[in-house]
């Protein structure tokens, strides 16, 4: 998959913002819960956990799908369809919570299965990004390490930029939703982003 | 072997840690370990004292006077009971957060026939209060280990009711914001009786005495200020329905004085130090659950 400057920047990019917006969530997820389990220690031990396992299993899924025909319309749809399991987040949090709340008694496993039921699959789908975009940028074996570590470096550095901001500023200026409004547009942008690239790259191909 | 040399080790570092740093003339009589912050025990000039931040300087979280146990140390747990005022004989309190038990185990002593509900997330907080300043627990007075918010939540669901609720969980450095929300206080009126008060212990400084004061104002409409000079505190009295006005308050003053002396507590002095003018901002934002920025707004 032999790729342009410009359509090598755009997977930089959205690797980075991806990173950016799991983060941003999972920090919101402690504000999102809060009203129901509390702040205490294993609220935020759930919400790691769950997020952790999402990732693992997200990375172990997309690395799986790079293996077939990897192409942009697959990639792009990842940021589409991670951003429409996003909104559940926004509409269906309280519904939720409210109905764990009233069943499970234990705020340990409230708070767990409420994050496993808000947040599993929006993460999984973006932890599918990183082992995808490593195929999509690869273009000899030698260099596969190199790749792979450029990306590390972009996504976990927007990681920590999407923890600061929010934990910083964000939540300084905006309600909750509107910073998850944010991240939904943000993965829009990026699929939009991916698909435009595509376009060029394709273009130039036929040139 | 090795587990002895690490912990002689230990103790030599937490030994110079200590000394060199705030707490340089007290002596440090327990360390309990906590899940949140470690809650250290000292003693100092017949003063007992509850600590959780120890390397920041003086944040004494709760104090007692060896020689004297029922006096109150501090002025905010002695202001905190101004709230008698507005309801003279309360039956069923809630009190959030522990501390070293100062403020349940005055009610209890002060009000025999009343049961007491006490919510406390941090066991070791529970611990500490019982082994190093006399918290007892009987068939009226209960400590719950939860969250505050989850506590009372729940409470509201069943249809339970109290009378008199303080709120007193912001303890140290870190604020819990999700107390801190207009959606909170509606839980919270949501339990309170009619003629019921509510009781909080909020900041006087900062920022935050705007932000706290408009969401207060929203949920429970006009309240009762104190706020005494060269306190950090500012104590919130609110009811959900007829407030009554400061001249008003005189005379369950003087029912209670006597029975609150022995406290430390002059009752005479605290309705002209009451007040409902809104000396802050009222255009600020009101603090939600989905906008509540208090540990950076402090």
């Amino acid at each position: 998959m032999a790729r342009s400057a410009f359509g090598r920047w755009v997977i930089l990019t959205v690797a980075f913002i991806n990173g950016f917006s799991i983060m941003s969530i999972e920090l919101l997820g402690g504000r999102v819960m809060a009203p129901y389990f509390g702040s205490s220690v294993y609220v935020w031990g759930s919400i790691i956990t769950v997020f952790m396992l999402s990732l693992s299993l997200g990375y172990l899924w997309g690395g799986k799908l790079s293996t077939r025909t990897p192409n942009s319309r697959q990639f792009a749809s990842f940021f589409v369809i991670a951003a429409l399991l996003c909104l559940p987040i926004i509409y269906f949090a309280d519904p939720v919570m409210t109905r764990i709340f009233m069943t499970i008694e234990d705020p340990r496993y409230g708070s767990l299965l409420t994050a496993g039921l808000l947040y599993f699959l929006p993460i999984c789908v973006m932890g599918m990004v990183s082992p995808y975009s490593v195929r999509l940028m690869v273009s000899s074996q030698e260099g596969s390490g190199g790749v792979a570590g450029l990306l590390y470096f972009v996504s976990t550095l927007g990681s920590a930029l999407g923890t600061l901001a929010t934990s910083f500023y964000f939540v300084l200026w905006f309600n909750l939703d509107q910073v998850m409004w944010g991240c939904v547009i943000a993965l829009l942008l990026c699929a939009l982003a991916v698909m435009l690239a595509d376009r060029r790259d394709s273009r130039e191909d036929a040139l | 072997m090795n587990k002895i040399v690490l912990t002689v080790l230990m103790m030599v570092l937490a030994w110079f840690s200590f000394n060199g740093r705030a707490v340089a003339q007290r002596t440090i009589i327990h360390e309990e370990r906590s899940q949140y912050r470690d809650v250290v025990v000292t003693e100092f000039n017949n003063q007992r004292c509850m600590l959780f931040n120890i390397h920041r300087g003086d944040m004494n979280q709760t104090c007692i006077d060896l020689r004297d146990p029922k006096r109150l140390v501090f002025n905010y747990t002695r202001m905190s009971f101004a709230g008698l005022l507005l309801n003279p004989d309360p039956q069923r309190i809630l009190v959030a957060g522990l501390g070293g038990g100062t403020i349940p185990t005055v009610m209890r002593e002060l009000f025999p026939d009343a049961s007491i509900d006490v919510l406390e997330v941090d066991q070791a907080v529970v611990k500490v209060a019982r082994d190093y300043f006399n918290f007892v627990e009987d068939d009226k007075l209960v400590n719950h280990v939860v969250d505050a918010r989850v506590f009372i939540k729940r409470a509201g669901l069943r249809g339970e009711q109290y009378d008199y609720i303080v709120l007193d969980a912001f303890s140290g450095e870190y604020i819990p914001e999700h107390l801190l929300t207009q959606e909170f206080l509606q839980e919270v009126s949501q339990i309170l009786t009619p003629e019921g008060v509510v009781v909080a212990n909020t900041f006087a400084s900062s920022r935050l005495y705007d932000y706290e004061s408009v969401t207060y104002q929203s949920v429970f409409g006009e309240f009762l200020n104190f706020k005494t000079a060269g306190s950090g505190n500012r104590i919130i009295l609110a009811k959900k329905q007829n407030m009554p006005s400061v001249a008003e308050l005189h005379a369950p003053a003087r029912a209670l004085y006597e029975k609150l002396r022995p406290y430390g507590i002059n009752f005479l002095e605290y309705p002209a130090q009451l007040s409902t003018r809104a000396d802050w901002n009222t255009s600020t934002r009101i603090l939600t659950d989905q906008y509540s920025p208090a540990n950076l707004l402090n």
